[in-house]
């Protein structure tokens, strides 16, 4: 914390007082920050070096790295990864897709435009646990739910989502849940399109298709990273569907459900705890590269 | 100034310490010093009522107050675990279920209430249903009082039945069920409803129950794991072929309240589980009120094959108000309180499946009449120490009374889940899980 920076030399008196008074209004964010995470974090990584089960408490005692060990050879971590990668990655390019797609209805105008839109941005409004259920029992259900009521009336099969299709029960409620989403920051991408370069361009003869394939798109590229970017973010924690509808089966044991099962199922507080540090390490990594890429976006931005 | 600060501050927290540290010494010492008990317990309709009922025991005893803390059954196991086992006497009163008390009590958390209950004749203990008093005790003490508890019981649709023109049998067999399942599934409705969702208390309470039927366990008296012996096999195998041909369609999304439902719309003819759903059944703004039948659960090679399941009130071995607890718990489980939810809150409310006198009280007798007398019947007859063939090394039917049970159950419940699905086959699902049982059970092994 020494004022030894690279432009310190170049700052004056009154540049040095502006920094260290802008430092001094971030640090109670910071000390709160660090009190709130970092201390936390540092007696979770005690906890995970513990023989500690909630349910025998006369065998607490120090276990050095016997609950890493376990975490890496009981062949749960692996399928735990593949489950979050591919959910996250499938409901991603999924809810991208769809929300591009509504956005571009969107964004021309129509009576009950507004009424539109924000019939559209619902399901993000609603909690996660109750979308879960509001398709478990109204869409899924094998017995009164919409969508098995169409099959049958077409004369197709029942389809036992949870049972028989786990993954794509998951994938499609996040991918309900998230269109929205992508479609907010799609839109405002659109938005913020120049109408003269449309018009420009169907002076000069390009269709619609062309229109957007070499106009749109590129103009969208930024907001496209960023919609992947911090979908991706909150979407790495799925927890609801799993836990309301497939409970882990069928390869959709992500790791935020894998963490609870240990914690809570198992109330194992040592492996729990390092599990709870191997994911921590793994989110690091991908958010460092995520964040890297994100700033680069920004600066693109800010460059153009 | 900062060390005055600090001073002043030592000083304060010493005046604190010893505040809290007479009123400690007040509690224990002078029994007329008013006290106020915390009570955690579960949002089941019953506790509610119990909560309700609770000024009736603070005008009898006006120097206790009893304080509830409601919560969800999981919330409630991990905050009561937490606080048991690690001592920190928070709560005085605890609720646990049936799977805790005998674990917990060899353990010496909780209070031994043998000496309490067997000294007060007008509490009459050996009034307890003797299966759940089984259930509650460790080599002769028991630690816990049961508030209400259950059974697994057959309930099937009449009406289905008698268009069908199928009587069933007060005692069948998983056979006779299975080949009736498959005559009355129709399009409309299954033949029969039976719980899929992975977990240890939704899907293995009553696949553990058809397991012991078919003359298999979860361990053998040396904990040595049984998951993939040739009963266990087998009757996971009848488990799946029964949900494949006359089973609900989407298993995993299927445990009680699903069935439940189910069964109340027409969709299933027959259901096996808690004997607590046929008031549910029967209550007034149910759709099949009154057209339901009601049979033993289905055997194959022992006499019965119903569970047993008790809500409890349990008092924690390092409580300072041990006998204003010990009131509470035996007035809230009393002759008298049975009749107090009777006249204040209905007959049907009555907690049942605790006491053996609280079905020859001619009140709820009538309430209850189209499921009282089996439910009495099959809680009697089933045997915790023993539930299937062959003789186990711990106490209790649908569940394997060790800690670790929570997280075998629901892993190996998914593995069966797999099989459901046709992911894995059954003996692929079940030599997984003979894996994982086992090293839960080489952890008794030593004791």
């Amino acid at each position: 914390m020494t004022t030894v920076t690279p432009v310190a030399p170049s700052m004056g008196k009154v540049a040095k007082k502006n920094v260290w008074l802008s430092r001094s209004l971030i640090l109670p964010a910071l000390t709160f920050g660090i009190v709130m995470t970092q201390i936390p974090f540092l007696v979770t990584i005690y906890f995970s070096l513990l023989n500690w089960n909630l349910l025998k408490p006369g065998e607490i005692g120090f276990a050095w790295f016997k609950n890493y060990i376990s975490v890496f050879t009981t062949g749960d971590l692996v399928p735990a990864i593949i489950a979050t990668v591919g959910i996250t990655g499938a409901s991603v390019i999924l809810s991208l897709l769809f929300g591009l797609l509504f956005a571009v209805l969107l964004d021309r105008k129509f009576r009950g435009q507004a009424l539109a839109r924000t019939l559209v941005i619902t399901p993000f409004l609603i909690m996660p646990a109750a979308a879960s259920l509001v398709w478990k029992y109204s869409m899924f259900d094998t017995n009164i739910g919409v969508i098995n009521w169409v099959t049958t009336t077409l004369g197709l099969p029942t389809i036992a989502w949870s049972t028989d299709f786990p993954l794509a029960t998951v994938i499609i409620v996040l991918t309900w849940q998230f269109t929205p989403f992508m479609m907010l920051i799609l839109l405002a991408g659109l938005q913020s399109q120049s109408r003269e370069v449309i018009e420009a361009a169907s002076v000069d003869g390009a269709g619609p298709l062309r229109t957007f394939q070499w106009m749109t798109l590129p103009h969208l590229r930024q907001y496209i990273d960023i919609a992947v970017l911090l979908g991706s973010i909150m979407l790495l924690q799925v927890f609801d569907p799993v836990a309301i509808m497939t409970k882990g089966t069928g390869g959709t044991k992500t790791l935020a459900y894998l963490l609870y099962e240990r914690a809570f199922i198992g109330l194992d507080v040592g492996q729990a705890a390092a599990y709870g540090v191997v994911t921590v390490i793994l989110t690091l990594i991908v958010a460092t590269i995520a964040l890297k890429t994100l700033f680069k976006v920004f600066m693109a931005g800010g460059n153009r | 100034m900062l060390l005055n600060k600090k001073i002043a501050a030592f000083g304060a927290m010493a005046a604190v310490t010893a505040l809290a540290l007479s009123g400690c010494s007040a509690s224990t010492t002078d029994a007329n010093a008013p006290v106020t008990l915390t009570l955690a317990t579960v949002n089941n309709g019953q506790m509610k009522d119990m909560e309700s009922l609770k000024g009736e025991f603070e005008k009898a005893n006006p120097n206790i107050k009893v304080n509830f803390q409601v919560m969800e059954e999981g919330d409630l196991r991990s905050a009561v675990t937490a606080d048991v086992a690690n001592a920190a006497g928070q709560y005085d009163i605890v609720t646990i279920g049936a799977y805790e008390v005998p674990q917990w009590g060899a353990n010496g958390w909780l209070t031994d209430l043998t000496p309490a209950l067997t000294a007060d004749k007008a509490y009459d203990v050996g009034d307890i249903l003797p299966p759940i008093k089984t259930a509650l005790s460790v080599d002769g003490k028991q630690y816990a009082v049961p508030f209400y508890g259950e059974s697994s019981i057959l309930m099937y649709n009449k009406e289905i039945m008698d268009a069908a023109k199928i009587t069933i049998p007060a005692h069948p067999t998983w056979q006779q069920i299975a080949d009736i399942a498959k005559k009355v599934n129709t399009k409309d409705h299954s033949g029969i409803c039976m719980r899929g969702k992975p977990g240890w208390g939704d899907l293995f309470a009553p696949l553990t129950t058809v397991v012991q039927t078919f003359g298999g366990n979860w361990y053998d008296m040396n904990w040595n794991a049984q998951v993939n012996s040739p009963e266990f096999t087998q009757a996971v195998t009848f488990y799946k072929n029964l949900l494949d041909t006359a089973g609900e369609k989407d298993p995993v999304s299927y445990s009680f309240n699903e069935c439940l439902t189910a069964l109340k719309e027409a969709k299933t003819a027959m259901w096996v589980d808690a004997s607590v759903a046929a008031s549910m059944l029967e209550a007034d703004d149910s759709p099949v009120k009154g057209k339901m039948g009601y049979a033993h659960a289905p055997v194959v090679k022992t006499k019965e094959s119903g569970w047993l399941w008790s809500w409890n009130l349990a008092i924690p071995a390092n409580t300072q108000h041990k006998d204003a607890a010990t009131k509470f718990i035996k007035w809230a489980t009393s002759k008298e309180y049975d009749k107090l939810v009777g006249t204040k809150l209905g007959w049907a409310k009555v907690p049942p499946g605790a006491r053996t006198s609280t079905y020859s009280i001619p009140e709820y007798k009538a309430a209850a009449a189209a499921f009282a007398p089996i439910t009495l019947e099959v809680m009697s007859a089933v045997n915790p120490a023993q539930p299937g063939v062959n003789p186990q090394p711990w106490v209790g039917i649908q569940y394997v009374a060790i800690p670790e049970f929570q997280d075998v159950g629901n892993q190996v419940a998914q593995l069966v889940a797999d099989a459901l699905a046709g992911r894995k086959t059954v003996k692929e699902a079940l030599d997984e899980g003979q894996k994982i049982a086992q090293v839960a059970g080489d952890a008794h092994k030593t004791k």
